[in-house]
Order: C-alpha cells, then sequence, then structure tokens
C-alpha cells in the first residue's frame, strides 16, 4: 500500500501572547511544531503500512525550515519526505496551496491513500485536504479516527458534530484526520539518528507543470484584508464564600441579577 | 475591477439530516437577509436531501424569498460526491454572487470541494459577515491561531463567493408564516458508480447524553477536577437542569472518562454556546481556544490561581463537590416556581 501523508509545520498557538501595548501577536520565540492532527495522520498511516505493508512517504509545503517537521516525521515511521518549496508559493491561499500540492503528488507518483490533518492550528481552515482530493479527484472522507483495509476497500469510523459514521471508500482516497484514540508514538534516539542523515529532497516550481497565474499570493482567490487581535474579555466577578453551600446559592443570586438564569 | 454581473443573489445551503434541517442553515438566513438587503438581490435556500417542500416552506418562513430543492435516492444521506455534484450543477446554472454554509462537519466537507471545482476563494468558519455594497465584496471575519487572532478575508476576482460560518454565532429569525416564495424542484441525476463512498452505519454517541455541543444554547463541562469518571453523573445533572449538552476537558478524555465527541478546545470542538459552565477544568489556552466566545462564562474550581478563572464572568472559587449539587437543586427550585 503506497501512503502519503501531508504535514505542516506550524506555529505552537498555545505559545503565543499578545502584546498589550500593540495589540498585536508576539510571534518571536514561539515554537514550531508538526501540525497535532497532522501527527495523528501520520500515525494512523503508519499503523496501516505496519498491517498491510507498503510505504508512507511525508510531504510539506513550506519554507527550508520545514524540513524539521519532515525529519520528525522521518523518525515516527515516515520512509522517506519531500519539501515542496519555493519562493514564488509564497503567499498561497488554500486553493493554491491545494493545486501546487497536487502536482507535487502527481510528480511522485500513484499513492492508494493520502493522508491530512483535519486541519491545521494555524490557519484552522480544514480546506486544504478536500481541495487536494478534488484536484486529484479522488474520493475523500473527513474527521476520520479509525481505518482498516481490506483488498481495495478502506472501512474508516468518521466523528462528526454528534455522532460517528461508519463509511466504506474505495482506494485511491483522501483521509482527514481528527484526534484519534491512541497517541502519535515517540522516536527513539536511533530513529533520530536515522531520520538526521536521510537526505530529504526539494520539489520547487521548475520542477512542475504549474499554472503560474493559480499560484502564490496573486494567484489566491482569498485575500486578507485585515488582521486583529479579538477584544479580551472584561473581569468577571469572583465568588468564594464561607461555604460552597453559600457559594452556590450567591452565584444563583447573581445569576438572576444579570438575568442569565 | 470586476464586473460579475451574471453572478446575482445570495444562496444559503440549508443541510439536512433525516428530513431535518440543521439548525444553522436556518440561522443564516438572518445575516443572509442582510447581505442580500444591502445589494438589493434575492435571498435563496437551497435544500438537497429528503422533505425539501416543507423545509423550503421553513426557510421562506425564515427570511428566504425563494427556495430550490433537489431530491432523489442519490441524496437521501449525505456524500461528498453526490452532494458537491449537485450543489455545483445548481451554481453553474443560476450563478449566485454569495454562498453560505454551515460550519458543520459535514459543510466544511462540502465547502472545500465545490470552491476547488468552481476555481474560486472560500473563508471557512466565520462569526462576522459585511457587506461592501459597490463592489458585491462580502468580507468575512474568522477566527484563527486557535482564536487568538481574527482575520477579514475578501473574494474580489472570483464568484462566487463561498464561506462556511460557525452554529449558534446568528440568531434565527422570527417565524413568518405569512411570507411565500416560489420553490424550484431540480431534478439532478447522478449514477451511482459516481459516489465512491459508502455510508455503513450511523453510530449515535456511545451515549445517550446531548453532544451535540455546536448548536447547544448551554453547555455544563467537566474536567481532571471531578477526579472519578463516575462523577460525570453531577454534570449531567447540572446539564439536565438548563436543557443543556455536556461537554469536557481533554484531560478528562484523555483519561478515558468520556468520549472525545464531548470534548470541547483545540483538538475537539469549538462552541458558542449563551452559557457554558466549566466544572473541575483549569483552563489550559488549548481548552479557552474552543469555548472563549460563549456569551457568558461560569467557573467552578477550587484553585484561585486556575486560568480558567481569567475567561470567566462568573468563577466560583470551591469544591464542585459541594457547590453543584445547591446550584442543582437551586436552580431546579426556581424552575418549580416560575
Amino acid at each position: 500500500m503506497n501512503i502519503l501523508v501531508c504535514v505542516k509545520q506550524v506555529p505552537d498557538t498555545t505559545e503565543i501572547k499578545i502584546d498589550p501595548h500593540s495589540n498585536t501577536l508576539i510571534r518571536t520565540g514561539v515554537p514550531s511544531i508538526l501540525n497535532p492532527f497532522d501527527a495523528y495522520a501520520l500515525e494512523m498511516a503508519v499503523r496501516l503500512k505496519e498491517k498491510n505493508g507498503g510505504t508512507v512517504t511525508a510531504i510539506s509545503m513550506g519554507p527550508e525550515q520545514a524540513k524539521n517537521v519532515l525529519k520528525e516525521c522521518l523518525s515516527v515511521g515516515a520512509d522517506q519526505a519531500f519539501l515542496v518549496s519555493d519562493r514564488i508559493f509564497g503567499g498561497s491561499d488554500t486553493l493554491a496551496t491545494s493545486y501546487i500540492l497536487s502536482a507535487a503528488i502527481c510528480k511522485l507518483g500513484e499513492f492508494d491513500v493520502i493522508f491530512c490533518g483535519k486541519q491545521a492550528i494555524d490557519g484552522d481552515t480544514a480546506q486544504v485536504g478536500p481541495e487536494l482530493a478534488e484536484h486529484l479527484d479522488i474520493a475523500q472522507v473527513t474527521y476520520v479516527v479509525e481505518v482498516e483495509a481490506t483488498d481495495r476497500i478502506l472501512t474508516v469510523l468518521r466523528e462528526i458534530d454528534e455522532r460517528y459514521e461508519k463509511i466504506e471508500t474505495q482506494i485511491p482516497t483522501l483521509l482527514t484526520v481528527n484526534k484519534t484514540a491512541f497517541e502519535p508514538r515517540y522516536p527513539t534516539v536511533k530513529s533520530k539518528l536515522t531520520a538526521n542523515r536521510t537526505t530529504i529532497n526539494t520539489i520547487t516550481s521548475a520542477d512542475l507543470d504549474l499554472d503560474l497565474t493559480r499560484i502564490g499570493l496573486k494567484g489566491s482567490p482569498t485575500k486578507v484584508k485585515k488582521t486583529f487581535v479579538p477584544v479580551q474579555r472584561k473581569k468577571g466577578l469572583r465568588i468564594m464564600e464561607n461555604s460552597g453551600r453559600q457559594s452556590a446559592i450567591r452565584l444563583v443570586e447573581v445569576l438572576l441579577d444579570a438575568k442569565i438564569i | 475591477m470586476h464586473t460579475f454581473e451574471s453572478y446575482k443573489h445570495i444562496w444559503i445551503f440549508i443541510e439536512c439530516q433525516a428530513g431535518t434541517p440543521k439548525k444553522v442553515g436556518l440561522e443564516l438566513l438572518s445575516p443572509g437577509r442582510e447581505l442580500a438587503n444591502k445589494c438589493g438581490e434575492k435571498l435563496i435556500a437551497v435544500i438537497i436531501g429528503e422533505n425539501t417542500q416543507q423545509i423550503a416552506k421553513d426557510a421562506i418562513s425564515y427570511g428566504a424569498d425563494e427556495a430550490i430543492a433537489v431530491t432523489g435516492k442519490a441524496y437521501h444521506s449525505y456524500s461528498t460526491d453526490a452532494y458537491s455534484h449537485a450543489l455545483t450543477t445548481l451554481v453553474e446554472k443560476y450563478k449566485p454572487s454569495v454562498l453560505l454554509l454551515g460550519a458543520t462537519g459535514n459543510g466544511r466537507d462540502l465547502a472545500p470541494r465545490i470552491a476547488c471545482r468552481l476555481k474560486t476563494g472560500l473563508t471557512a468558519d466565520c462569526t462576522a459577515l459585511a457587506m461592501d455594497e459597490e463592489s458585491g465584496n462580502v468580507a468575512w471575519t474568522r477566527p484563527a491561531f486557535g482564536g487568538n487572532l481574527m482575520a477579514t478575508i475578501s473574494c474580489p476576482d472570483c464568484r462566487p463567493q463561498i464561506g462556511t460560518v460557525r452554529p449558534g454565532v446568528f440568531r434565527c429569525a422570527e417565524y413568518d408564516r405569512s411570507r411565500t416564495g416560489t420553490v424550484i424542484e431540480e431534478d439532478i441525476p447522478i449514477e451511482p458508480y459516481f459516489i465512491r463512498t459508502k455510508v455503513l452505519e450511523i453510530i449515535q454517541s456511545m451515549s445517550k447524553e446531548e453532544v451535540n455541543l455546536e448548536e447547544a444554547k448551554i453547555i455544563v463541562s467537566g474536567g481532571r477536577g471531578l477526579g472519578d469518571p463516575k462523577n460525570f453523573v453531577i454534570i449531567q445533572q447540572l446539564a439536565d437542569v438548563f436543557g443543556g449538552a455536556v461537554g469536557s476537558s481533554r484531560a478528562a478524555v484523555d483519561a478515558g472518562w468520556i468520549s472525545h465527541a464531548h470534548q470541547v478546545g483545540q483538538t475537539g470542538k469549538t462552541v458558542q454556546p449563551q452559557l457554558y459552565i466549566a466544572c473541575g477544568i483549569s483552563g489550559a489556552i488549548q481548552h479557552v481556544a474552543g469555548m472563549s466566545s460563549a456569551d457568558t462564562i461560569i467557573a467552578i474550581n477550587k484553585d484561585p490561581e486556575a486560568p480558567i478563572f481569567k475567561v470567566a464572568d462568573y468563577g466560583v472559587v470551591g469544591d464542585l463537590f459541594e457547590i453543584i449539587p445547591v446550584f442543582v437543586e437551586e436552580i431546579r427550585r426556581l424552575r418549580e416556581t416560575l
């Protein structure tokens, strides 16, 4: 089984702080990490390979430093990794990004299953996966938490809204992965060393037959007009009476006063 | 400056499940109405599935001018292939200027698929919409970076402009039975082999409690402070008196106390209820990212330094096992006297 995992290097959004004077995000010093949902996707891919045989290829689009997350992928089960990188890809929105990725994937060959995280924690769009499936004209299932393969059919468990769906999908297919019941494995010292020695090839625009009007900032249909920090909530009311009972009664009183209940 | 003369009207895709519309679809008729009024165009509801006549009538009563309905065996349950085919076919035929979908699981599965097929821009999970009358461009505002940053996006060079909108952000308009409008029936055949996925089984969440957190008006969440999975019973009791849903922190899910379907936060669900009650939840930023846009937040925690108190409108410091039973009892008594 030929498996591909698309990953993204993202800033650890839990480490982001807001500059109280300029009211903007402080990005310096924020560590870059493998997008957490991509880590679940990779783990699911590696488990699928371990059960059914085959190879796992990791691919990422981003600047040179994104090779760090690809090395991480190599250290926890990916067999090979490619970086898609070019200055002219900068500023691409989800449509342009998925277009470039689809071209790179076609160049790498045919894949039975393509895994993506359900969304990246920086953009939170959840769009690149389905848009990639559309460019490649293959089936998709989003929000997957379990997968099993029998021959050319995958049976997956999809978690959406208030329920689960058991879905059968044909190969080739693209799955976007939600948080799973299992945690991604850790690398060993040996696997880290091996990963560090593995060459990660870079795919640039010169390697791909791209319509240049569909990539980068100019080729992106959506434009960011402005960004701003959301209004912070004002300080709340603290309730701490002499006992839990009294606190509960006080809470009900203030909620009634504020017409919340 | 582009002219998009052939692209007109505001469309709302009303997602249905087993012949019932998802609430967010009806909610979207409210901002849709405003956009339509602003540019002097029609508001049109698009319904794919079963029982479309009744849902179309409801959509018109909630503010739509017209509705387009697609029925057929292939559309009884959602599939990416059938629904993207139907919706793309309709868009290509009628050329709407704007298309809104609810940011539900299926809405976010469908929207990127059609945006890509139509080679147009899509903005996900919006929480505010505005329109520039002159250009007809929608200003889509959405949270990013786990709610730490808001971005306003536009799609000036392509039509239709497509966006998914977070459930619970807008309120349904008053139901006006006297409103009337045309319902256009569209027959969009699709070959079975074209549908590459098949739903084998729908499994309602393992527990009977309501976990439709995205649509819940009131959510009561429990965290590590509960100490034991059994203690989710008191969270359930509090949710019951409010007619609300049960949520949880990641810590409680990771401990195996409750299923991931209940998890609120960065690797769980993003919710926007009128009232959110966090019980025994410390308030890690990952959790706060999923619930900070609730209208009112109550936190109950014994640690006065817990970060959850930074976002709480009402922070109760104390033992949740003492506080919640009395809270439940008091609310019950109030309900009885009303």
